[in-house]
């Protein structure tokens, strides 16, 4: 049953991802992108992670897609042919690019460095305490320093967003 | 189909028609005890014409407008100009999956909770269905194609989103005494004492937020008729202007019933069965929503967004802050 719901989400994700690279009107790219964010999180939930997938609704399709929605909205883009080929030289080495990042990122999670703890995690185990509960517990004691550096990371990055925005302070 | 597989499916239908009848109906009583309860207190007597007291009204509204005619502007955007009130509604009611409203009742041998599901992150779904009701209202202000529409919908963007926040975090101190995310624990854990009285700051900040949060006066910047015409929804006509005041309502029925679920002690009560003190304290939950607006005038812009993030904010936190003391100091 599971399966089947896979192959159905896993499809919708796929194809609005395509149809919103394709999309020339940003409003409904930007559609697209809440559509995939969306079918992200079922995703997240057949695989038992249903902290990550509330998370994934709450902050990215909820939050930061209103926000993008704002800006595209507020400054009303016209669909311009000419800005589309602003760069005439960029296709062949965006599509190196884009294939050496793909290594990377298959190098990467195949590797030991994303593993994570693996042995006593079982799905029956997380299920038993609860998913939130084990991933709070965890980042207040195994991970307390990443996690703390990340929050400092997004503060700076708050402040320095404003100091960009608003010169005269 | 074994028969255990059967009555779990016909008892989950049976609940999911159930609660969305019921609000369906709350909505249409909704809009006529709004404009009664508002007019007398204005010292009018408001729709007296159709039934006694005005009480077919809202049928004769509902009938007028499905008869009205449905325009759609040239230049709109029709996909979404059509999707978009559907995608005000639909968030509105998804978020009843997750609300209690009585305790177990045994029904032909099987003993059925009265909430359609309980998940573990239920406090965290809520949030997560709320944040997407955004979107019928920023799309239905872009896709009209009118300015006075796109801005309704971006002022409500900006407030929905300021407000969402203190929305969460108010409920934060709740959930931080529950020690679970879950509806019916929280619900269960007011048995003896209610969380308002444990909350009394909490409570007072998730209400001004859910008022702002669902666009209502003296929060109704999004459609202030003076600056903005009617805001979002100006270009609308016939059902799907139907839709948007139903999404309207049925989001005020749902922040009525978290409020109901996380501060006033859920379906408790002495006496009464527990579905009924739902429904009572859900009744006087919207009661008092319609006791603000014929009290309080509407808010300027920039006051609603110094109110939120230089009063409301720094009060959620420090009510979190004091929640977390309290706890530490009592083990």
């Amino acid at each position: 049953m599971s399966e089947y719901l896979f192959y159905i989400v896993a499809a919708i994700t796929v194809t609005t991802a395509v149809y919103l690279i394709f999309e020339k009107n940003p409003v409904f790219g930007a559609l697209y992108l809440i559509q995939t964010m969306v079918s992200l999180a079922v995703l997240y939930i057949l695989l038992e992670a249903q902290f990550v997938a509330a998370v994934q609704i709450i902050v990215y399709a909820g939050a930061i897609m209103v926000l993008f929605l704002f800006v595209i909205m507020l400054l009303n883009l016209d669909i311009k042919e000419e800005a589309r080929n602003a760069l005439p030289f960029q296709r062949i080495p965006a599509i190196l690019m884009g294939i050496a990042l793909f290594t990377v990122i298959c190098i990467v999670i195949r590797s030991k460095l994303l593993q994570g703890k693996q042995d006593q995690y079982t799905t029956a185990y997380v299920q038993s305490i609860g998913n939130t509960k084990l991933i709070g517990n965890l980042l207040f004691t195994d991970y307390l320093l990443p996690f703390e550096i990340t929050s400092i990371l997004l503060f700076v990055a708050a402040i320095g967003a404003i100091m960009l925005a608003k010169r005269k302070l | 189909m074994n028969t255990e597989l059967f009555a779990y499916l016909v008892i989950a239908c049976t609940k999911i028609v159930l609660v969305f009848g019921v609000v369906q109906l709350m909505i249409i009583s909704m809009i006529w005890l709004e404009r009664k309860i508002m007019a007398h207190m204005q010292v009018r007597l408001g729709p007296m014409r159709v039934g006694p007291h005005g009480l077919l009204q809202p049928i004769a509204d509902g009938i007028k407008l499905l008869f009205k005619e449905d325009i759609i502007p040239a230049k709109a955007s029709k996909f979404l100009f059509i999707v978009a009130p559907a995608m005000a509604v639909i968030p509105s009611m998804l978020t009843f999956a997750v609300i209690p409203f009585g305790n177990k009742v045994q029904i032909f041998g099987y003993s059925v909770d009265l909430v359609i599901t309980d998940i573990n992150i239920g406090f965290l779904y809520i949030f997560g269905v709320s944040s997407l009701g955004i979107y019928g209202i920023v799309m239905a202000g872009w896709a009209s194609n009118n300015k006075y529409s796109l801005l309704g919908g971006i002022r409500s963007a900006a407030q929905m989103i300021s407000y969402e926040l203190t929305l969460g975090l108010a409920l934060i101190g709740v959930v931080m005494l529950t020690e679970s995310l879950s509806l019916v624990d929280v619900v269960n854990a007011q048995a003896k004492l209610w969380n308002i009285i444990l909350q009394p700051v909490g409570f007072f900040i998730y209400f001004t937020s859910a008022i702002a949060e669902v666009n209502r006066c003296p929060f109704d910047l999004p459609e202030a008729e003076s600056e903005l015409v009617a805001g979002y929804h100006t270009e609308y006509s016939s059902m799907k202007f139907a839709m948007f005041f139903m999404a309207e309502y049925a989001n005020m029925i749902t922040v009525s019933a978290i409020a109901v679920t996380f501060f006033l002690g859920g379906w408790h009560g002495p006496f009464l069965p527990p579905v009924v003190w739902f429904m009572l304290k859900l009744s006087g939950c919207l009661f008092f929503f319609i006791w603000i607006r014929s009290t309080f005038p509407r808010l300027r812009y920039d006051q609603l967004m110094h109110f939120g993030w230089k009063f409301l904010l720094p009060l959620s936190l420090l009510n979190i802050l004091i929640t977390g003391l309290v706890m530490v100091v009592k083990g």
